[in-house]
């Protein structure tokens, strides 16, 4: 295989790029672009080469405009990289704006009438006469506006070398069994690869070449992974509420329980799911279904979260299990409703008023989005508390390539829920005594028979028996016993992991950032720089945590907002260590890259 | 209601019910309401219908949000399950416990305020979902906990202790709840016991949400004499629709519905509701005429009460979600969990 990696040179110098650039596809929203996109993206894919995608999508149905970059890398960083080797502009609205923001010697295919080849004589311009070709190609008017978009699938994949069947294996996968459109699409890109073939020049300035780096993966996103979790993990009551960018873990969840979740015997369904009237309701259903010894779920963005923290607040001093996902988007406000960022994470923290904290998990790849959602579940339980599961917009509706899921073998944990026999069996039981120590009391599930085990749940004051109380002692000891069963989820929760360099400076990062992150060391370390990563993956901190915030002498904190949300969790926790702390941050919307970390980092190091 | 203490020697032993239970095993804790309070005398009735029932205590579930007639699932049924919520949020605590567990049988307590200003969004939904569960709004037109602000069933007009009078018009729960497509709906008034007694009976054996509107005067903030939600106002203004008569599904081959004037309304389980009317003209399963009727009352400013519209037959939400018969809370592992080759199929789907 490396044989054919060998780069040719171009006139110039400049070597071809092979397997390593970005496209940037600039289009209108509801054009039937994101099947376009997908199935460019697969095709590199199936030729074996690291992909990944982002959609830069407007808070829109139709008529605004949308990006969608697709990263090839060799190497495997899948981070979103900021500079474009290729651009391809449907957008008359964009086209003047993006041909500005263009990187020099990138090459641009644009819709001839755009007639952009005058704005800048440092791009290479390929016009292509869309219009005629689809016409050509596609025999009803009505359909050109969506298979317009899959001719420049063929002009792209002409110029870079991309085998045609496995474009139109891409359409096919994309468009499962639905043969007409299969056709229709598969002659638009073909009438773009053959109309390529004929009137463009060849090109060596950025190209693909067949790999096997992407054999046995699959490409899915962070929400379908979530809910796949969430179906493995056996969970029967689920309360939600439309929101960009989390509504696609639920439906993907609906969609996946009509086919896994019906009882083989009767037909039934073995799981609630029911659309609320708001994320209030939503978070009433979830508690109290955990109360009842449902497992149950939400998925909302940060929006939600505000109005569920009431509710998150009850569950906390009740001790009701629920796992709630977060699929963080731009904040605050509406904010950018299809923008990404990690602006939650002090809101998630301590949702709610008064002291309380939470259980957090931080997936940072498609892996552990599928595997820490089966887990929340089970932590719900074990702690009889709200989980959040907090996500991203671009972990969770942006395409990523992954080694297919393991399957889940550990049982479920129930946790402490006292069966009719036990509860006979017990002399003395309170909801909330703590009898083993670890701040985790023994819960009773509601219908239980044989008269024993029945208590007053109450938001309200309370003692070890559940009585209401206002007195002091009583108050502190449920207080004060709740922050040691905090304590004891340190050791239940995802430990961090590491790729160390060997350095005493460290770089710590959760989520999303993951990739770019592990792309930054890499330049950083080739410039001199190198540094020790942790990326977190829990709150509470766990003793790895504790470890590498002692033994580093500075730690950039990279995270995706303004205020570095995740070091002041870190300078409140550490307050000895608080002057290490340094944040590294992103939040424009657009999902981090890999050089706003490098420079930030080197400038900090030239202090 | 007897005062014979069980320890006390030679007194007759307590009456039982069906499944072996006194009254005694029906209470709660001691109310800590004010003395008068209508809600105690509802929370009475509760602990009799259910008595009278042969409720399986165990199988109940209490739920409230906040307010004065939030405390009372405390006050009944210590051996069911009680859950004290958030103010307005009562509905959707109910939905999802009932949703974990379909054998439960469910019990929201809210106000007027709760239920009706906070808490209304809730209400509707789950209204228009029938959730499975006797929805009691304690209604008596004040925030008592607060000590005494209007709430929104305060008449138009209507006067404060203080002088202040409420320029807005009320809400109406049970019109609402009709017009939502609540398959049960009643009014009571806590001075009137024996009404209040069968239509909650009734309310057990019904499967989806019974809206029960019942005026509960408050007598610390709201019983003055300017007062429209006063006892001495409401029993004046009191028009109860008919003679009910409730007989549960195990008694119906032992007791006999006299013919002629009484109308007779079947549930699912076989138990019957036996109407009679006062009113003249009035039909309980026109949901139509029955709007009209209130509507006109309440123009006249008189209360209508009993039940104001009855279907039995929709489904409640478990059924329409089509859940298993099982509690989904009870299920286990090997049930819920896909195999291993459900998964690889799904990844192979994504390769």
């Amino acid at each position: 295989m490396t044989a054919t990696l060998a780069a040719p040179t171009k006139p110039g110098g400049a070597k071809t790029r092979i397997n390593d650039f970005s496209i940037q596809v600039a289009t209108v929203n509801g054009s039937g672009s994101q099947t376009a996109n997908t199935v460019l993206l697969r095709a590199i894919f199936q030729m074996g080469v690291f992909v990944s995608g982002k959609n830069l999508f407007p808070s829109n149905i139709a008529g605004l405009p949308t990006w969608f970059t697709i990263r090839a890398s060799a190497k495997g960083y899948v981070a979103r990289k900021a500079s474009n080797e290729m651009l391809i502009l449907m957008n008359p609205e964009t086209a003047k704006e993006d041909i500005a923001k263009a990187d020099p010697g990138a090459l641009v295919i644009y819709d001839e009438p755009l007639q952009l080849d005058k704005l800048r004589n440092d791009l290479s311009f390929t016009p292509v006469p869309f219009q005629k070709l689809v016409t050509a190609s596609c025999p009803e008017p009505k359909l050109h506006k969506l298979v317009k978009n899959m001719i420049y699938v063929g002009v792209a994949s002409r110029l870079l070398g991309i085998d045609m069947e496995e474009v139109k294996k891409a359409i096919a996968k994309q468009l499962k069994g639905k043969t007409k459109a299969v056709e229709l699409n598969q002659n638009a890109v073909m009438a773009g690869y053959d109309w390529a073939m004929e009137n463009l020049p060849d090109q060596d300035q950025v190209k693909v070449v067949r790999d096997n780096k992407t054999q046995g993966l699959i490409i899915v996103d962070g929400n379908e992974a979530c809910a796949l979790g969430a179906l493995f993990a056996g969970v029967t009551v689920v309360g939600w509420y439309p929101i960009t960018p989390a509504s696609s873990l639920v439906e993907t969840f609906i969609e996946y329980a009509e086919e896994y979740r019906k009882d083989p015997k009767t037909g039934k369904s073995t799981v609630a799911i029911v659309q609320m009237e708001d994320e209030l309701a939503s978070a009433g259903v979830v508690l109290s279904a955990g109360w009842a010894g449902a497992r149950s779920m939400t998925s909302t963005a940060g929006p939600g979260v505000s109005l569920m923290s009431e509710f998150i607040g009850l569950g906390y001093y009740v001790e009701a299990p629920g796992v709630f996902f977060n699929v963080a988007r731009t904040g605050p406000s509406t904010g950018l409703p299809t923008r990404t960022q990690q602006s939650d994470v002090e809101l998630c923290a301590k949702c709610s008023h008064g002291d309380t904290q939470h259980i957090n998990l931080y997936p940072g790849n498609m892996e552990e989005c599928f595997q820490f959602s089966y887990d929340a579940f089970d932590l719900a339980e074990r702690f009889q508390t709200p989980i959040f599961v907090v996500t991203d917009l671009d972990l969770g509706m942006q395409n990523w390539s992954s080694k297919p899921f393991a399957y889940p073998t550990k049982p479920y944990d129930r946790g402490k829920v006292l069966n009719q026999q036990q509860l006979a069996e017990i002399k003395d039981w309170g909801r909330y005594k703590d009898v083993d120590g670890d701040g985790i009391c023994y819960r009773s599930l509601p219908g239980t028979p044989g008269g024993k085990g029945a208590y007053f749940t109450r938001g309200s004051g309370h003692n070890d028996y559940a009585q209401y109380s206002e007195k002091p002692e009583d108050y502190v000891a449920v207080v004060d016993r709740l922050k040691r069963k905090y304590e004891t989820a340190k050791t239940h929760v995802p430990k961090p992991v590491f790729r160390n360099l060997g350095s005493d400076k460290g770089v710590l990062a959760f989520g999303s950032s993951d990739p770019a992150v592990i792309e930054a060391q890499d330049i950083l370390a080739a410039a001199g720089l190198k540094t020790d990563y942790l990326r977190l993956r829990a709150l509470p901190f766990t003793a790895e945590v504790d470890a590498f915030v002692k033994a580093k002498q500075v730690v950039y904190v990279v995270e995706q907002n303004r205020d570095g949300q995740l070091a002041n969790i870190f300078r409140e926790t550490y307050p000895e260590f608080a002057t290490k702390f340094k944040s590294v941050l992103h939040y424009d919307g657009y999902a981090i890259d890999a050089k706003c970390i490098v420079d930030q980092i080197t400038a900090f190091e030239q202090k | 209601m007897s005062t014979a203490t069980p320890s006390a020697p030679n007194t007759p032993a307590a009456p039982t019910n069906k499944l072996g239970f006194t009254k005694q095993d029906y209470v709660g804790s001691k109310s800590t309401l004010c003395a008068g309070c209508g809600h105690d005398a509802i929370t009475a009735q509760i602990i009799n219908a259910a008595f009278e029932s042969s409720i399986e205590g165990y199988r109940v579930t209490k739920y409230s949000g906040i307010g004065c007639s939030s405390k009372t699932p405390a006050y009944f049924m210590n051996q069911g399950w009680g859950f004290n919520s958030v103010h307005g949020r009562m509905p959707s605590i109910a939905t999802g416990a009932s949703l974990a567990n379909r054998n439960l049988i469910n019990i929201g307590v809210s106000g007027d305020g709760d239920s009706m200003s906070i808490g209304m969004g809730q209400f509707v939904h789950a209204v228009r979902r029938n959730i499975p569960m006797i929805y009691i709004i304690e209604d008596n037109g004040v925030y008592g906990l607060t000590k005494g602000q209007f709430s929104a069933t305060a008449d138009k007009g209507a006067h404060l202790k203080s002088g202040a009078v409420n320029d807005l018009p009320p809400i109406d729960p049970c019109t609402l709840a009709i017009e939502l497509g609540c398959g049960f709906v009643a009014r009571c008034f806590s001075g009137n016991p024996k009404q209040l007694n069968t239509i909650l009976k009734a309310a057990f054996a019904y499967e989806g949400t019974v809206v029960l509107d019942v005026i509960s005067p408050c007598v610390t903030f709201n019983n003055h004499d300017a007062s429209t939600r006063s006892y001495k106002h409401v029993k004046d203004h009191d028009f109860p629709l008919h003679d009910l008569g409730f007989v549960q599904y195990s008694e119906v081959e032992d007791v006999e519905i006299p013919a002629g004037q009484t109308e007779v309304v079947t549930f699912p389980d076989g138990s019957k509701v036996a109407i009679k009317a006062i009113h003249e003209g009035y039909d309980p399963t026109d949901r139509f005429g029955a709007m009209k009727a209130i509507h006109e009352s309440m123009a006249k400013g008189e209360f209508l009460t009993g039940l104001l519209y009855i279907n039995p037959t929709q489904p409640p939400l478990p059924q329409v979600l089509n859940l298993v018969d099982e509690p989904l809370a009870s299920l286990d592992e090997t049930l819920l969990k896909p195999s291993p080759a459900v998964l690889d199929e799904i990844m192979q789907a994504l390769m």
